[in-house]
């Protein structure tokens, strides 16, 4: 009888912490659907949501009304599309740092690639004088050989979270001390184009942004999937992961080259834009209150942040335009006060 | 140390001594560089007829006077300011990567001058040391107390992390109050790099009673130190009042930090890897720790210093890029050697 009573017991709870799953999920992309159709609709130039709804539509219906198409199809829907798949992609580098190191605070803007890609993109714009795809590219190729070099300084018979991050934070320095020196050896102007790119922004959002992102996502998304199945065995530890028969090396090799792909291309596309990264895991997994590891979720946590703070930066301040990474580092430093409270009371981390 | 373990006490305090004595030559020695080499080639007789006969009227006692001597006496007292700040940090929080830069210190000032020069139009340095005073010390509060939550206590890696992240934070605030006001950024943009270079006497006058104090203040703490290094437990069942000592600590590090930052400029590297060169020397004992580091470090400041003043004449790399690319590097092989958590 009472091992009856056990079993039901834990099909209850698993229920539960199913249903909460849902309850979560199904809740964060309702809000996103709900912030997306809030940017198509909000901005100077004022729309009829059903005005929205027919642009929308045009392609198939062929009901042209070329000026307002043209605000909702080239200019908000681009930039929206954009703010989703890169916070996607933020969001999901962010949770697969901060499970590999086991470390609620690691983030690729904080270990180091953002560091690169941003080194990277500075020396395009004020060394080679380039601007647009061109230094997009560059930053791309900076996160991934920042990324490959931590990986090599931080093998020593394999690797551990520790050194990694310690590593990491080195060579933020030796990329952040590049920056500095060629911001005082160029001119005040192109100081001010590498400025604004490091804060990062969709203002410049085009259309021929977003195909290289979503093709990434097409592909890095199921794979990642398939390697996070993993990744319940590796947070037990290298040693107690090996004996239950987990390929520790392969399964952690992976995944960090998926968490710097996605890194890279969100980089590339929008900048270095701070600590969508950062907060999308331990907000996903505070939602989920245990009963997930919070992957999806901090995808779709991730496309909220960035979607929601370029709707703020866009509308908070009446006559300018914020640029999004502004308004998700203020978001960011509260977010790390939140974390101090919430944790006094509760007495320990995440 | 296993070399000197066979010796007695008192021999080894000698050895130790001894090398505080050879360590102070050569702080001689480097100011002398730093003095006699520059991108204006001047003569030994001319440098010293112009420190013992000034002529106002000469081009080159005028070099001295302006530029080559403050710019020393600069690099050496926040050399030994950022040196005994991290030895002092290193020491209270008995954590081997505590540093102002990694610690968000440099961030917090950095965001505080920010906001003086572009909300209130601040130009003066002595305003900028205040700013970089208060700055420094919320920002070492916050990262501190973020790193202390939870059962281990500040460990170092959350430290680095908590301060990584708080830098990161302040940053884009800095980064957005820089893209708004164009003549912050030119103002901001060679301060940010941490550089020796233009900073006259007045700067000298204005900044070295706040370093003298903290000088002071960091060099009485080593007997509190190393009650600290036995853990808090055993330091207060000796009669030590933690709280105190660390309060003590606390200050001297915000005072020095804030004032090197406001004089030179955020310079990553220097409080974090000095004292540890110092500790392979010394051994554990604050009390030698301190004065070794306090001596070290302006040798490895006016020593980047000088390196980024003749590699590519005739402009020079700022000592911040220098120490940089000398500190990143050596930081990395201490991680790749050993483990850092044991101190």
């Amino acid at each position: 009888m009472a091992s009856i009573d056990a079993t039901t017991k834990v099909q209850t709870i698993r229920r539960n912490l199913a249903s909460r799953r849902y309850t979560v999920t199904a809740s964060l992309v309702a809000l996103l659907v709900l912030t997306f159709a809030l940017a198509l609709y909000l901005g100077d130039y004022h729309v009829e949501p059903a005005g929205v709804v027919r642009s929308l539509l045009s392609p198939f219906t062929g009901d042209v009304n070329k000026g307002v198409d043209f605000i909702v199809l080239n200019v908000r829907l681009p930039r929206a599309t954009l703010a989703v798949l890169t916070g996607i992609s933020f969001g999901l580098s962010g949770i697969i740092f901060q499970m590999l190191l086991r470390n609620p605070l690691a983030s690729p803007d904080i270990i180091g690639i953002s560091h690169g890609a941003s080194a990277s993109a500075v020396f395009c714009i004020i060394v080679l004088g380039m601007s647009g795809i061109v230094v997009s590219f560059g930053a791309f190729m900076g996160a991934i050989l920042t990324a490959v070099l931590i990986y090599a300084l931080a093998w020593r018979d394999g690797v551990t979270p520790y050194r990694v991050v310690l590593i990491g934070i080195g060579m933020s320095a030796i990329m952040a001390a590049i920056m500095s020196f060629l911001f005082t050896r160029a001119r005040l102007f192109e100081v001010q184009q590498a400025m604004a790119w490091l804060v990062g922004s969709l203002n410049a959002a085009r259309v021929a942004d977003i195909a290289p992102l979503a093709i990434a996502l097409v592909v890095l998304v199921p794979v990642t999937v398939a390697l996070v199945r993993g990744l319940d065995a590796l947070q037990l530890g290298d040693d107690t992961a090996t004996a239950l028969g987990a390929r520790v090396e392969f399964t952690r090799l992976g995944l960090i080259v998926a968490g710097v792909a996605y890194a890279a291309f969100a980089t590339a596309a929008v900048g270095p834009v701070t600590f969508v990264a950062f907060v999308a895991g331990p907000i996903a997994r505070s939602l989920l209150a245990g009963s997930g590891k919070g992957f999806v979720q901090a995808g779709l946590v991730g496309a909220l942040v960035m979607l929601g703070s370029d709707l703020v930066a866009q509308h908070a301040l009446p006559s300018v335009q914020l640029p999004v990474g502004v308004v998700t580092g203020v978001f960011g430093a509260l977010f790390l006060l939140w974390l101090l409270i919430a944790s006094n009371r509760a007495g320990r981390v995440n | 140390m296993a070399t000197t373990a066979p010796r007695s006490g008192k021999q080894r305090e000698a050895a130790l001594a001894l090398g505080l004595l050879g360590l102070a030559v050569l702080v001689v020695a480097i100011a002398f560089f730093s003095i006699t080499q520059g991108a204006r080639p001047i003569t030994l007789e001319t440098v010293w007829a112009a420190l013992t006969a000034f002529d106002p009227q000469s081009t080159d006692h005028r070099i001295i006077w302006d530029l080559r001597l403050p710019r020393t006496i600069v690099g050496l007292l926040v050399g030994a300011a950022l040196g005994l700040a991290g030895a002092v940090l290193q020491g209270a929080t008995r954590n081997p990567l505590a540093d102002p830069s990694i610690l968000g210190i440099h961030a917090g000032a950095a965001l505080f001058i920010v906001l003086g020069v572009a909300v209130l139009g601040i130009t003066q340095l002595s305003m900028y040391v205040w700013l970089a005073f208060i700055g420094a010390a919320v920002a070492m509060l916050v990262v501190y107390s973020i790193a202390s939550l939870g059962r281990e206590g500040a460990t170092p890696i959350k430290l680095a992390l908590a301060g990584a992240a708080m830098t990161a934070a302040l940053q884009s605030v800095v980064s957005a109050i820089l893209l708004t006001s164009p003549r912050t950024l030119d103002e901001v943009r060679f301060w940010q790099v941490g550089s020796l270079a233009g900073r006259g006497m007045e700067i000298v006058i204005q900044v070295a009673p706040f370093l003298a104090v903290g000088i002071v203040l960091a060099l009485v703490t080593g007997r509190m130190l190393d009650g600290l290094s036995m853990g808090e437990d055993v330091a207060r069942s000796l009669g030590q009042n933690v709280g105190r000592s660390r309060a003590i600590a606390g200050l001297a590090a915000v005072i020095l930090a804030g004032a090197s930052t406001a004089a030179a400029g955020p310079i990553a590297f220097v409080g974090l890897t000095v004292p540890h060169v110092a500790r392979a020397i010394t051994g554990p004992n604050y009390r030698w720790i301190l004065p070794y580091s306090m001596l070290m470090a302006p040798i490895l400041l006016l020593g980047a210093d000088v390196i980024g003043r003749v590699i590519s004449p005739p402009g020079e790399v700022q000592v911040g890029i220098v120490t940089a690319f000398v500190g990143a590097p050596f930081f990395i092989a201490l991680v790749r050697r050993r483990k850092l958590a044991s101190l």
